[in-house]
């Protein structure tokens, strides 16, 4: 079999597919951090028939959509729209791409799907933090990494001019859409989108290729670019999928005995080959962070939220406010034709002070509650138990109080944040199902790593709040060595260090017997102390709701 | 405008598709949400509804799409008498609206030029009549959702600001698409869904391929590939049509009520308006189906998509809302009667 694409070929080939068939591929997602490899690749990008933009990272819907262009309408005394970088056909670099906002991504998406785009979406994010909004991630067929590869590995460009020409001369039949179903099928991919974008890769390739129909090679590289990446589950790996939110990859593992199944299996076959070590597992972590970031309206909403608008109010630009220039227009406008016949000049638009409105947004601090959670061998797991559907109570509660939840769990020898702040219910409880227990108590690091994420949140603009639920019996110091008394004096010094922020906190004792520790540490906490030896869910749910109301 | 892809070449999706029929038959049952899986054909659905549905008559350039010119409000100045027949309304929200955008605002064109005051009216108004599609509708702005909620309770959008004092009637189908790991919807949008239907991609490959066969075929040559559904579609058209007139014809026994109120007690659903909209969409499917009396097999097709959304939520049940309605209705009326009833 052939080997697979280098990462440098890889790159090469699919701006040049893209060249040849922009708005029917839809975009390239580059995987890589700023560097001259990366500028040498977007310099090819000039081949493409279309004009090329760069999407700003400050991107409003108006620079997306259009809007009012204002020194235009002023000068001409009558409104003049401006076009938006999607209101033509266009190439758009969109740097940054792994920060871009879910609202923004979305309209993008949409863009995407009437063919009206074609999207170059860098992405400098870090493995686990950090992914592609999934409305892009899904849409974008083609992904290439540029890690470790150096500006002279990529092969010299070609012209794409006349393979474009006999881009719509590619003919294909049914058995090649089939092949690439039944390829995505078995990587466990469950879009539709996939083997669509595989098919106008393939095409594009045979076109590139010169051929006027599809062979076998086409379909292979069309399998290694588009699809791989997307990958679920490993083909012909025997491990079960690891969340049950996958359950059809079981279903649609099953060899298909037919014709057709040996030529899929080729196809598959080739797409393992391409995978790089690694990339599957960096990937879903990828993925496992998205979904716990939960997007949407929870992670990212806060941060560029400045609370709904409220009417303009009439006022004076004192510099703390900004001029809504809509608003005081429309304040202006009836006065026109009186003004102009008593100011008798030709100004365009006669503006006095009393017209200017200023923009007014209702501030609102959404509320976080970070749930500490005790996942260590000494809480037993019923407890844990309990304490997931306290979780999810609270949160479904929360919903209507328009509160984010985030998760924080300590075990073994250390915490990790299993849920950033968040209002989606699915993801929550896909993280929480997940959540393993036992091993040691590193309350330290909890606290560390909850007044970490608490300190980002705030510097978000939300109100964090704090659920500590553990039975004390902290065991783990910092630096990680089991040693109870270093482990209690960490806690207390950390403790100590997330009581200066102020935040309001609860500590919930969930041993057999209340620990004396625990009283201690919630003095040092100043946070109120619930010792619930029996509690079930709905109690403490109630127990944190009245505390953290109060 | 492109071709948009037949109704009738969905391969599947059966319940997303029967949920969108029902309100075409019927559009007081208010509105579809359709929440599911990346890539499953959601909007394109909802872009081949509107090229499905039967046109409408209206009178020559009211902004407000009105059937008689009694009906067109003061401010649109339409001069003309003649009606006209246009395509159903299947109005786009995009995400980013501003709330003028939305409701309409002064004309500020003419406000500038000639020094008038104006009404420039917005989506709201053009979606008079038809639908109001919102993609992505969980990540719509909070304040554009309370817009909405008032507007959809009330068929009427007011605007009272900049010296413009303007109603007109906003009577509308809404329907949201989205993608539930995205972000929540508030309950109280929720709730004006009349129907909501979970679409996932298809498990089956055959199936699969079939999507991506059809799919391929329209963008090879969209005309081509209409016109072979052109009489599915017509067909389809036609039994919404006569629908249309029989659903009020319609009987409703006494024992479908009780089975309504019994259901929903079950459940645990707040308020009356669950049980009005399972009436209602029993109904339309009844008229749809060619049926005379609404029966059990009506209520039971339509239950999971009028209530799946109305239940409190329990975090704690693992299995989706969807299933705790089948589970209550096959307690109810019996597991296996569906072909005796």
């Amino acid at each position: 079999m052939t080997s697979p694409l280098s990462p440098a070929a890889r790159a090469a080939l699919a701006l040049e597919l893209l060249a040849i068939d922009p708005l029917g591929l839809g975009g390239v997602w580059i995987r890589a951090r700023s560097g001259p490899t990366r500028d040498a690749l977007l310099d090819r990008a000039s081949a493409l028939p279309l004009p090329l933009r760069r999407l700003p990272p400050d991107a409003g819907d108006d620079a997306l959509s259009g809007g009012t262009d204002l020194g235009a309408t002023l000068a001409a005394g009558g409104l003049v729209r401006r076009p938006g970088l999607l209101s033509t056909h266009a190439a758009l670099i969109v740097p940054m791409a792994e920060r871009v906002r879910p609202r923004c991504a979305a309209r993008l998406g949409q863009a995407l799907d009437r063919r009206a785009v074609c999207l170059l979406a860098l992405d400098e994010g870090d493995a686990a933090e950090e992914a592609l909004p999934t409305a892009l991630a899904d849409r974008l067929p083609i992904a290439v990494f540029l890690d470790g590869v150096r500006p002279a590995d990529l092969p010299p460009a070609r012209d794409a001019q006349a393979a474009r020409a006999r881009l719509a001369e590619v003919r294909h039949d049914s058995g090649a859409l089939q092949e690439l179903t039944l390829a995505s099928t078995a990587l466990g991919i469950s879009s539709l989108r996939a083997p669509l974008a595989a098919l106008a890769a393939a095409r594009a390739h045979a076109a590139h290729a010169g051929r006027d129909a599809l062979a076998a090679e086409d379909l292979r590289v069309a399998v290694e670019l588009t699809l791989v990446h997307r990958a679920e589950a490993a083909p012909q790996d025997d491990a079960p999928p690891s969340t049950a939110s996958e359950p059809e990859t079981e279903d649609d593992r099953d060899p298909h005995d037919d014709a057709s199944g040996k030529q899929s299996e080729t196809l598959t076959e080739a797409a393992r080959a391409a995978l790089p070590p690694g990339l599957l597992a960096q990937l879903s972590a990828a993925r496992a962070a998205r979904m716990a970031r939960g997007s949407g309206s929870g992670g990212t909403k806060q941060g560029g939220r400045r609370g709904r608008p409220l009417p303009a109010r009439p006022g004076r630009p004192d510099g703390s406010a900004r001029i809504d220039i809509v608003a005081t227009l429309r304040a202006a406008a009836p006065w026109q034709t009186i003004r102009r016949r008593d100011a008798q000049d030709d100004r365009a638009i006669h503006v006095r002070p009393r017209d200017i409105r200023l923009r007014r947004h209702e501030e609102h601090a959404d509320r976080l509650l970070v749930f500490v959670v005790d996942a260590s061998g000494s809480a037993a797991m019923a407890r844990l138990a309990q304490a997931k559907g306290a979780v999810e109570l609270l949160l479904s509660e929360a919903y209507s109080r328009r509160d984010h939840v985030a998760l924080v769990a300590f075990r073994g020898a250390s915490a990790e944040v299993l849920l950033s702040p968040t209002r989606s219910l699915v993801s929550t409880k896909r993280q929480l199902a997940e959540l393993p227990g036992g091993g040691g108590t590193p309350l330290a690091a909890g606290l560390q790593v909850a007044a970490t994420l608490a300190a980002q949140a705030s510097g978000r603009g939300m109100t964090p709040s704090f659920a500590l639920l553990t039975d004390g019996r902290a065991n783990i110091s910092l630096d990680g060595r089991p040693d109870r008394a270093a482990a209690s004096a960490d806690a207390q010094r950390v403790a100590a260090t997330l009581r200066r922020h102020g935040w309001p906190a609860l500590v919930i004792d969930t041993g057999r017997r209340p620990a004396p520790a625990l009283r201690t540490l919630a003095g040092t906490l100043d946070a109120h102390y619930l010792p619930l030896p029996h509690a079930d869910a709905a109690t403490m749910s109630r127990a944190l709701a009245a505390t953290l109301d109060g | 405008m492109t071709q948009p892809f037949p109704f009738s070449a969905i391969v599947g999706q059966d319940e997303m598709k029967q949920a969108m029929i029902l309100t075409a038959v019927d559009p007081r049952i208010g509105g579809v949400l359709v929440f599911g899986d990346r890539g499953t054909g959601k909007s394109t659905a909802v872009r081949a509804l509107a090229a499905l549905l039967p046109k409408i008559d209206q009178i020559e350039g009211c902004p407000v799409n009105s059937a008689r010119l009694s009906d067109c409000p003061g401010w649109a100045e339409v001069k003309s008498k003649r009606r006209v027949e246009r395509p159903m309304p299947v109005i786009d929200l995009p995400l980013g609206a501003t709330e003028d955008r939305v409701t309409g605002a002064l004309d500020i064109e003419r406000a500038l030029t000639r020094g008038e005051t104006a009404f420039e009216p917005g989506l709201l108004a053009r979606a008079n009549r038809g639908y109001l599609y919102i993609d992505e509708v969980n990540l719509l702005e909070d304040h554009i959702v309370d817009l909405l909620l008032d507007v959809a309770q009330s068929g009427e959008n007011v605007v009272e600001r900049e010296g413009l004092s303007i109603r007109h009637p906003a009577r509308f189908v809404l329907v949201g698409s989205g993608n539930p790991e995205e972000g929540e919807l508030r309950p109280q949008l929720l709730d004006r869904f009349g129907l909501s239907v979970e679409v996932e991609s298809p498990r089956e490959v055959e199936q699969r391929i079939e999507v991506i066969r059809r799919r391929d075929a329209y963008e090879r040559n969209p005309a081509d590939f209409a016109k072979t559904w052109n009489a599915e579609d017509a067909r389809l058209r036609r039994r919404i049509v006569t629908a249309r007139d029989a659903v009020a014809r319609i009987e409703t026994p006494e024992q479908t009520l009780r089975d309504c109120a019994e259901l929903c007690l079950a459940l645990g659903t707040d308020g009356l308006r669950g049980e009005l909209t399972l009436l209602r969409a029993a109904r339309a499917l009844a008229a749809f189906d060619g049926a005379a009396v609404v029966e059990r097999a009506h209520l039971r097709a339509v239950a999971a998509p009028a209530l799946r959304h109305r239940l409190r939520r329990d975090p704690l049940d693992e299995a989706g809302s969807g299933a705790r309605v089948a589970r209550t209705v096959d307690g109810l009326f019996g597991a296996f009667r569906t072909a005796a009833e």
